[in-house]
């Protein structure tokens, strides 16, 4: 890049060509006042606090926006600078409430921090002043437009960094007013409340509900540390005032998400104090259907290992089954498995990834020979073609949608969408392919039919990297267009555009989710994608690869440390005799050679009496597994069941022990992201009541069983996971400071791996699988004639646990809803707002419906969030053969009014 | 608001215009010209069409004093307020026509007659206090005057 030199106060520098005179300054530590100007955001030259002198320039210039040139000779604090910054200064105070001392933003205000620095208190103009009522009606945040002081930062980051456009700068003249449209609440705006608006905002404009009066900005500590819902793993800084959280920021240079986070991560925090926390061990008393009492944590411990010990002695190991947890650390996941495992002696352990992703781990695995997201967020904004399958993406993964609108809008990337509903990603789509439910297989194969007859494959990668070439094109030779549209109901011409853009971009990135994974051909989908990426070579090299978006908080960490049942932690085999042999000597004990239950056969096993005591940790199966009420079934057929979590869950209300765990917020450890980032998880607040930091807990109740587990801390669990775990081996706490690492990341030299398959793929050459397109398990009939298709909002969180405790994320969406097609609600005579009950073989709910055309006709589509109306009741408990996933996204319904 | 607006009108216009976003204020003019004022369903269908965000198009119309988001009276009065007219008495000129019309600035009479308006200076400071009438103007009105000729109107 050329460099262009200049002088600063006297001083000599070089920058880059086109730096502004504000940048070129900072890069010699010369600090230049502004308001409106924010690093991150393209300037907007409206408060004129930067101005600078520029020799021969005969008036000041706003140095935020203005590009340096040679020789150019700048002074930033002459008397006449200082003057018209205070003029600026006045001018903005003459409209400005002084109420620094109740204001909350005061401490971290540009504006009082300038009228400080340049002794500006007070104001000659004394002009009319506004008085906007202060709108509070959104459960997050205050708008005072009193104080706002016109930056226009607010605008910019809504548009051009959340790409959301719902306000703008509005009227004209002293009216001006950042402004929704027709001057309305956001929440009849597009507003999602993102917060990027109030994260930007220079003055106390837009401010924080929940952390109103609660502590003021110079008060607070900040801790860095990670999200706690989703697998996108934002960066984020608590601030804690009395072992209470305040609010949550995002620091612009996170590695992950760059300042930028989604309503739960910025508002969803208020759960970690709610008064709902677990805060001492529960027992219960008088049998299975007696009251629970408070318990020490001495007597619940004992209760917990002997009964523990008795059915093992009885049973044998294998009566008893563990459940670890995805918002758990990797410290805690690797310590239960373990516990599992060398303590109880058996593999029956297994968590949620089966419910999420299990047919990614069985289908990537086949495929290559690993199975996580091939490349990195980052690398999206830089492919030339995105094709999102079965991902909801801008609500499941917000901070990731980002990166593919970045794409879009600013990459000029093509972006492909494959969803029966029409989600906001069509929106940003230069083609959009609505598949019938549950025939992704069919829709696949005819893209790679039409690559291969239209020789638009990559003829050197297949060659050089892949087997099974000749198998695939014999696989999918009748999957020609015109049949596929029959399947699928995709135009032919559609898939064939599809096909011909993905084959033909240099770089093309597919990211998929549970609407791939949680089918009975679950793993079929994920090896047909697999095919697809092979078959293009878009493998092993930046902004391409299949991506997985995992979404539990710490899901891929729980897979990694070994939280499967046949697998021990780094994906190791539990039937490989030297691997266990490994493990054997580390953990000094033999363990079980054989694989264990999964999730869902250990449910159908309670329930045939066949597994008599479980361990359940932060987990919710009686909401989140298919089914409900066969779940409820199996749980209460135990003869021991322990619920370690920190609310009173659906699952824990069965329980006969309760023991409570802490949220993130307590305890110290690391979180994987979707993108295999390991990323240190910070204590900011002391365990509420007597609870306890869940991996403290687990070692306790270890030694307690005869296995001694004494860690100091989860630093030396993560070091004794190292030591085990090949792909974790240069994984210790002294490197996560900052960016953290992305495995695999094999010793202290290591430094991550930003892209997966580089050179060859950890099974060697990549396998295609021909996969045959098959039914969904049960389809629509006369007497229940709709599609039901379940998943998550924006605003909530699984089982609605904690998104629920949250008083701004309940607040905006209270109440469970069915999405039904105008066309479908027309028939059923209902409208917007109408109870309705769904009904399905299993169970009936019901729940307000909500017309809208995102549905597709003949499909209805309701989250899981609400136990009031838990759609699960209605889902069905059939499994994909190979990774035993349920298929959640497709069952039969039929939906009445209700009277 | 309970409209029922015919958006075939604005469809052609629209068409016409190809719905590109850079011709934003020609359909802005066109559609009010063809619907008297810019209804909120007017402006949601153009962003629709033109994908222009509505916080935009609701930012350009509220910026230029052309656009109305309110149906128009079929009479239009406005009352100077610049500073010559109002030492001459504006104040009471427009006191009295509130009164007379039962509205006040800025609104228009549940019948669509009138539209009430104030306008900064009209440049006729000699003449003052000046009120417009459907773009006529009459000078050194008083109380009774401006009654007088809205009675006639
Ligand atoms: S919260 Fe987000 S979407 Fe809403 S106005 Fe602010 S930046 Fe825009
Ligand atoms: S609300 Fe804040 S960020 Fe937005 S324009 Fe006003 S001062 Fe700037
Ligand atoms: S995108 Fe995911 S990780 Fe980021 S703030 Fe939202 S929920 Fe948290
Ligand atoms: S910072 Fe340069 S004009 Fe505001």
């Amino acid at each position: 890049m050329a460099r262009v030199s200049l002088t600063i106060d006297g001083n000599r520098l070089e920058v880059d060509a086109g730096a502004t005179i504000l940048q070129a300054a900072k890069g010699a530590g010369i600090e230049i006042p502004h308001l409106c100007y924010l690093e991150s955001l393209p300037p907007s030259s409206a408060c004129r606090l930067c101005v600078v002198e520029v020799e021969g320039a005969r008036n000041l210039v706003a140095s935020c926006s203005y590009p340096v040139v040679t020789d150019m000779v700048v002074r930033t604090n002459t008397e006449r600078v200082a003057k018209a910054r205070r003029l600026a200064l006045e001018l903005l105070l003459s409209d400005h409430p002084f109420d620094c001392m109740t204001c909350e933003k005061s401490g971290a205000c540009d504006l009082e921090r300038y009228a400080y620095e340049l002794g500006v208190s007070t104001t000659r103009f004394q002009g009319e002043k506004h008085a906007y009522p202060i709108d509070e009606t959104n459960p997050f945040f205050v708008r005072d437009y009193n104080k706002c002081i016109l930056c226009g930062r607010c605008v910019t980051a809504c548009n051009e960094v959340q790409f959301v456009e719902a306000i703008d700068l509005t009227h004209r003249g002293f009216n001006t007013r950042v402004a929704a449209p027709f001057d309305r609440p956001l929440q009849e705006s597009t507003c999602i409340f993102c917060g990027q608006c109030v994260a930007v905002c220079p003055v106390g404009a837009l401010t924080e509900k929940l952390r109103r009066f609660k502590g003021r900005e110079w008060e607070l500590r900040k801790v860095a540390t990670v999200c706690p819902y989703c697998g996108v793993g934002c960066n984020i800084e608590l601030s804690v005032k009395d072992d209470r959280i305040i609010k949550v920021t995002s620091p612009a240079t996170g590695v992950v998400n760059e300042g930028r986070l989604c309503v739960k991560g910025k508002f969803g925090f208020d759960y970690v104090n709610s008064p709902d926390r677990l805060t001492t061990p529960l027992i219960r008393e008088g049998g299975k259907d007696g009251r629970f009492r408070e318990a020490s944590w001495e007597e619940a411990l004992d209760v917990v290992a002997s009964r523990l010990r008795q059915i093992k002695e009885e049973s044998g190991p294998d009566s008893l089954a563990v459940t670890t947890s995805a918002k758990c650390t990797n410290e805690e996941n690797y310590l239960l498995q373990k516990f599992a495992r060398a303590v109880l002696g058996t593999n029956n352990v297994d968590h949620c990834a089966r419910l999420c992703h299990a047919s990614t781990v069985t289908g990537l695995g086949m495929a290559f020979g690993s199975a996580a997201m091939t490349n990195s967020i980052g690398e999206i904004r830089y492919a030339d073609c995105i094709f999102i399958i079965g991902s909801n993406t801008s609500e499941n993964h917000p901070v990731i949608a980002l990166e593919v609108k970045e794409a879009v809008r600013r990459g000029g990337a093509k972006l492909i969408v494959a969803d029966p509903r029409k989600i906001e990603m069509v929106e940003f789509a230069d083609l959009w392919l609505r598949q019938k439910p549950g025939t992704d297989v069919a829709l696949i194969n005819g893209m790679v039919n039409v690559i291969i007859s239209e020789n638009l494959y990559d003829a050197e990668f297949v060659q050089r990297r892949t087997e099974g070439f000749e198998q695939l094109k014999e696989g999918i030779k009748d999957y020609h267009p015109s049949y596929v549209a029959q399947i699928t109901g995709v135009p032919a011409d559609d898939l064939c555009k599809a096909a011909r853009t993905y084959a033909r971009s240099p770089r093309a990135s597919i990211l998929y989710a549970m609407g791939i994974t949680q089918h009975v051909a679950g793993t079929d989908n994920v090896l047909a994608l697999a095919n697809l990426a092979l078959l293009t070579g878009n493998l092993g090299k930046e902004s391409s690869g299949v991506n997985p978006l995992r979404g539990q908080n710490n899901v891929q960490g729980a897979c990694d440390m070994g939280a499967l049942p046949n697998f021990l932690p780094g994906y190791q085999l539990v039937v490989d005799k030297d691997v266990r042999g490994r493990f054997e000597e580390a953990w000094q004990t033999p363990l079980p050679d054989q694989p264990g239950l999964t999730l869902m056969e250990m449910m159908h096993e309670a329930e045939a009496g066949e597994i008599k005591g479980m361990y359940i940790m932060g987990e919710d199966p009686v909401l989140s597994h298919p089914n409900s009420a066969r779940v409820v079934k199996g749980l209460k057929n135990l003869d021991f069941l322990v619920v370690q979590d920190i609310f009173l869950s659906e699952t824990a209300k069965l329980a006969d022990v309760v023991l409570p765990g802490v949220s993130f917020a307590e305890k110290d450890g690391t979180f994987t992201n979707t993108e295999r980032r390991i990323q240190r998880v910070r204590k900011a607040i002391e365990p509420i009541g007597e609870s306890r930091a869940d991996w403290l807990i687990i070692s306790e109740l270890a030694s307690k069983l005869g296995h001694p587990m004494r860690y100091e801390g989860p630093e030396v669990i993560m070091d004794e996971i190292a030591s085990l775990t090949p792909i974790y081996g240069g994984v210790h706490y002294d490197r996560l400071n900052g960016r953290g690492l992305q495995w695999p990341c094999r010793d202290r030299q290591d430094l991550g791996t930003r892209y997966l398959h580089k050179d060859q793929f950890p099974r060697g050459l990549g396998k295609f699988h021909p996969i045959g397109y098959q039914e969904p398990s049960e389809l629509p009939d006369d007497e229940y004639p709709f599609i039901l298709s379940t998943g998550r909002v924006l605003f909530h969180w699984h089982g609605g646990t904690i998104s629920r405790r949250s008083t701004g994320l309940t607040g905006i969406y209270p109440e469970a809803k069915v999405e039904i097609n105008p066309q479908d609600a027309e028939v059923l005579r209902c409208s917007d707002g109408d109870l309705v009950q769904v009904v399905s073989r299993r169970g009936k709910v019901i729940a307000k419906a909500m017309v809208t055309d995102r549905s597709p006709q003949g499909v209805v589509f309701m989250t899981f969030h609400f136990r009031e109306a838990a759609a699960n009741l209605l889902t069905v408990d059939t499994l994909d053969p190979v990774a035993k996933i349920p298929e959640f996204k497709i069952c039969s319904v039929q939906i009445n009014k209700c009277s | 608001m309970a409209e029922n607006v015919d958006l075939s009108i604005l469809a052609q216009i629209l068409e016409k215009y190809e719905s590109q976003s850079g011709n934003l204020i020609a359909i802005l003019q066109e559609a009010q010209e063809a619907y008297g004022y810019l209804p909120g369903e007017v402006l949601t269908h153009i962003r629709r069409e033109t994908k222009i965000p509505l916080s935009r198009i609701y930012g350009v119309v509220t910026f230029y004093a052309q656009f109305y988001l309110t149906p128009r009276g079929r009479n239009t009065v406005r009352v100077c307020r610049g500073t010559a007219c109002h030492v001459r008495g504006a104040k009471s000129v427009l006191r009295t026509v509130e009164h007379f019309l039962g509205i006040t600035e800025g609104e228009t009479t549940a019948d669509y007659e009138f539209t009430l308006e104030t306008v900064a200076c009209l440049g006729a400071c000699a003449m003052g206090p000046v009120v417009v009438m459907n773009g006529r103007y009459f000078g050194k009105m008083t109380a009774a005057g401006v009654e007088t000729v809205l009675t006639a109107l």
